[in-house]
């Protein structure tokens, strides 16, 4: 047994040292096990942190390179539901901190209560994401061969134009039960004409980056659903209490990772070079 | 001292044959469970390092293979073997085997997984589950990748240049490409489970300054496959969606700029050299300081320096690229980058040729495989300041000279770092000793074909013989004939320890515990082979890891 090792877990002495049902063999102590499990999630956050650094550094680039046209495109994007989506994936940062707290406290009950609410609030930043990405559908915004940036243009013009003068609430009320005009789809031969176009050609470019940032994340919000069940399955077994919370801290973690790459996505797709509020 | 150490190995050697009783072998990690589920669900880091010697092996031969094709191909002017295309698809292959399937994972996969939790005392890296997720996940994408390659195959080369990957090339670039995704994942968790480990599972008293240099290299090399393998992943995964969704990220017809896919993919690639060599340096500072009976030269330093390269390694990417169009301020600032990894580079090698001085050294042949090592490190290392300079770079670009570069750091240094740390440490992994004869056989014919094979292909490229044609002109028939004699006898080399080391399964006599009287706790402290827990309680580490003083007497004791 190691002398250097302060634990926690003093009620029965050494006895109960090494016979905690959730200590490894390989462990000297159940603070030894937290400890690298903690650090285990960290330096992988650090890998996550470099692969969407890829992506990021790609942003920089053709940023800074199309800075025109990625104002342009970034302002095809709804700055409200971006808004909204950043609300509701910092209050479910909360409700997992809560979670976390809860196991911590030893409190089972709780803890299942604010995994629930995370995992709905997460939910809620994907249905949310839905509707965006029907409407980039809708409007030809989505990278592939039947891209139109001409056609995307006019179809923004006529919705501000149909929305000006609508009460906020109306507004966002109408992003996901409003009706929609049926509209012609772009012929071939605009979407031809287009394609030659550079500014379209750029406008694609930030669309390209747009859906592969904000879809990797997407999936590691699905990951993150998947760790939430396991863990809420073992809590609800009553396996957490306040000498062995790790797992719930870990997810935590990796939570709070995803919520973070999101509070940079935002500003850098939506925010930057924004016309706020100024119609067109 | 030494040569007694020697003699005793030998007279082992000797009485081996007849002495070799199974029956009463005590408790050891190959012994407790024979199960084939044993193996394969193994949660042990020895048994998980064994199951990756196979692996690499295999790999090792495959790549090999296409070697030999190549090398056949170029005994002629003419393309007369293989059509261009076929020339192009082996080429790729050799370089995407042997370098993702094989070079990465050799030393940390094997010999950290084995040596590692060992060497700090402690009963296994932290994650052992993770471990052996990370074994299959290197399964899983070396079968397709090598599936990839051998049916359909890939001739972008193992750079996957766009726009020539995304656009141009036929064959399974996409599978090829999620083949190195998947094995990336497999870099990344070892990398992980070895920091963590190294961080927090620490016998007591294993403080970071009492923990052998090859720790300190498996830390600096977990270091850049955690930090490097996740942006070639986003690479990949980029060039996965310009192909299949025709958008153009790298694509300049579509806005896109191909400059960022090389900056992108040498971000990882450049350090993905030190995911190679790293390791090897280890190595090397274990053999030199245990063949010479002498604690090593500037312990603190060389621990260091393999830190220092790990990050330098990290801002000299743009060294590939000086002939790619980048600014000239930037290559300017690569160049000096790049200049100054040599330092931490030249520290290491002259802290062993302090080690060596005035040692007692002997010529076991792990130590011969060091010296061919340190010759062949230098040379490659010094050629690489003909690379970085920017004049000559132009001139050397994509020539035979590059190629002869960083096979002396590839071949030269990392595999025959390998070779050097797998007869070190084969008596602990497997108990057996190995013929000295025919091993030390195997280290000269390596170090001879090596420099036969590679040598002259400096001149090919001085000459200005490009890489990755399969046709040359007439004149350079002689040196391209003298380095494909010098792949056999290369060759020969590497089919020798496939040879005997399986055969002293068999046939060798029994390891003792520390053959070659060396300090760290893997021979000090635990049985040949190991047992499953590696020690029965924690082990006593000393203050010094390389002090000699008290050891010399129980080496000489063991062996009786
Ligand atoms: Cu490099």
């Amino acid at each position: 047994m190691s002398a250097t090792n302060t634990h926690k877990d003093t009620t029965q002495g050494h006895d109960t040292h090494g016979h905690h049902p959730a200590l490894a063999h390989h462990f000297v102590s159940l603070e030894q096990q937290h400890e690298a499990n903690i650090l285990g999630m960290w330096v992988f956050l650090v890998t996550e942190v470099l692969f969407f650094g890829g992506m990021f550094t790609a942003y920089a680039v053709y940023r800074f390179k199309f800075n025109t046209m990625f104002q342009e495109a970034s302002n095809q994007l709804d700055i409200t539901l971006g808004c909204l989506n950043t609300v509701v994936l910092i209050l479910s940062s909360l409700t997992m901190a809560m979670a976390v707290r809860s196991a911590q406290m030893g409190k089972a009950k709780p803890i299942l209560g604010y995994l629930a609410a995370t995992a709905v609030l997460g939910f809620a930043f994907l249905g949310v994401k839905y509707f965006e990405w029907k409407h980039d559908f809708e409007v030809h915004l989505i990278p592939r061969a039947d891209f139109c940036w001409d056609y995307a243009k006019e179809r923004r013009v006529e919705a501000d134009h149909h929305e000006k003068g609508k009460p906020f609430v109306t507004k966002v009320l109408g992003k996901f039960i409003g009706h929609h005009e049926e509209h012609a789809p772009p012929t071939t031969d605009r979407i031809l004409a287009d394609k030659k176009n550079p500014e379209s050609q750029q406008a694609r470019m930030f669309f390209v980056l747009y859906f592969a940032m904000t879809g990797v994340h997407a999936i590691h919000m699905l990951v993150g659903f998947g760790l939430i069940a396991a863990v809420a399955f073992w809590a609800s077994k009553g396996t957490y209490g306040p000498d062995y919370y790790t797992p719930v801290e870990v997810l935590g973690l990796y939570w709070h990772f995803v919520d973070i790459v999101w509070i940079f996505l935002f500003p850098l797709l939506y925010l930057l070079g924004a016309h706020l509020g100024a119609g067109h | 001292m030494s040569t007694i150490n020697l003699d005793r190995g030998l007279i082992a050697g000797a009485d081996g044959g007849t002495t070799t009783a199974p029956a009463k072998a005590p408790l050891n990690y190959l012994n407790c469970e024979s199960t084939v589920a044993s193996w394969l669900l193994t949660l042990d880091h020895k048994r998980i390092g064994l199951l990756y010697l196979v692996g690499i092996t295999a790999m090792f031969i495959l790549g090999g293979t296409f070697a030999s094709l190549i090398r056949f191909e170029l005994l002629t002017p003419k393309g007369d073997v293989l059509s261009g295309d076929s020339y192009n698809k082996t080429f790729t292959a050799h370089g995407v085997v042997m370098i993702f399937l094989f070079l990465i994972p050799s030393i940390p996969a094997v010999l950290g997984n084995f040596l590692l939790p060992i060497m700090i005392g402690t009963k296994d890296v932290a994650f052992p589950r993770l471990n052996l997720m990370s074994f299959y996940l290197y399964v899983g994408g070396g079968i397709f990748l090598s599936l990839a390659l051998l049916f359909g195959g890939v001739d972008t080369g193992w750079t996957f240049y766009t726009p020539l990957s995304s656009s141009y090339a036929n064959g399974n670039v996409m599978a090829a490409a999620l083949g190195v995704f998947i094995i990336g994942f497999s870099s990344i968790l070892t990398g992980l489970n070895f920091i963590v480990t190294i961080h927090r599972m620490r016998a007591p008293g294993m403080t970071w300054f009492r923990m052998p240099l090859f720790v300190w290299a498996m830390y600096a090399t977990s270091l850049v496959q955690v930090l490097g393998t996740p942006v070639v992943a986003i690479t990949v995964s980029l060039l996965g969606f310009e192909r299949i969704l025709g958008v153009g990220i790298f694509d300049p017809r579509l806005g896109g700029d191909p400059i960022l896919f090389q900056h992108m993919f040498w971000f990882y690639s450049h350090p993905a050299v030190y995911i190679m060599i790293i390791p090897s340096l280890g190595v090397a500072s274990e053999l030199v300081t245990t063949f010479s009976r002498k604690g090593i030269f500037g312990y603190e330093i060389i621990a260091c320096s393999s830190i220092a390269i790990a990050i330098f390694g990290f801002i000299v990417w743009a060294h590939h690229m000086f002939t790619s169009g980048i600014s000239p301020y930037a290559a300017m600032v690569f160049s000096f980058l790049t200049f100054s990894v040599a330092i931490p580079s030249g520290i290491k090698v002259f802290s062993w040729l302090a080690t060596m001085f005035k040692g007692s050294i002997s010529y076991a042949s792990p130590m011969m495989f060091f010296f061919g090592f340190i010759g062949l490190f230098t040379i490659g290392g010094m050629t690489g300041l003909f690379l970085s300079t920017l004049g000559t770079d132009i001139h050397l670009h994509d020539t035979y000279f590059v190629v002869a570069h960083f096979h002396y750091i590839m071949v030269g240094g990392a595999i025959m770092g390998y070779m050097g740390g797998m007869h070190y440490w084969w008596p602990k992994i497997t108990g057996k000793m190995y013929s000295e004869l025919w091993s030390k056989v195997s280290a000269a014919l390596i170090f001879v074909g090596f420099n036969f094979t590679f040598f002259p292909q400096f001149f090919l490229g001085y000459l200005g013989m490009p890489r990755r044609y399969h046709e040359y002109p007439e004149e350079l028939q002689v040196l391209n004939v003298l380095s494909t004699v010098g792949a056999s006898v290369l060759a020969l080399g590497y089919i020798l320890p496939l040879l005997y080391l399986p055969g002293s399964l068999f046939f060798g006599a029994k390891a003792p515990k520390n053959p070659w009287g060396a300090s760290t706790l893997e021979w000090t402290e635990c049985e040949s082979p190991p047992h499953p827990h590696n020690f029965e309680s924690n082990p006593p580490i000393p203050d010094h890891v390389y002090d000699y003083s008290q050891l010399s007497k129980e080496a000489v004791r063991v062996s009786h």
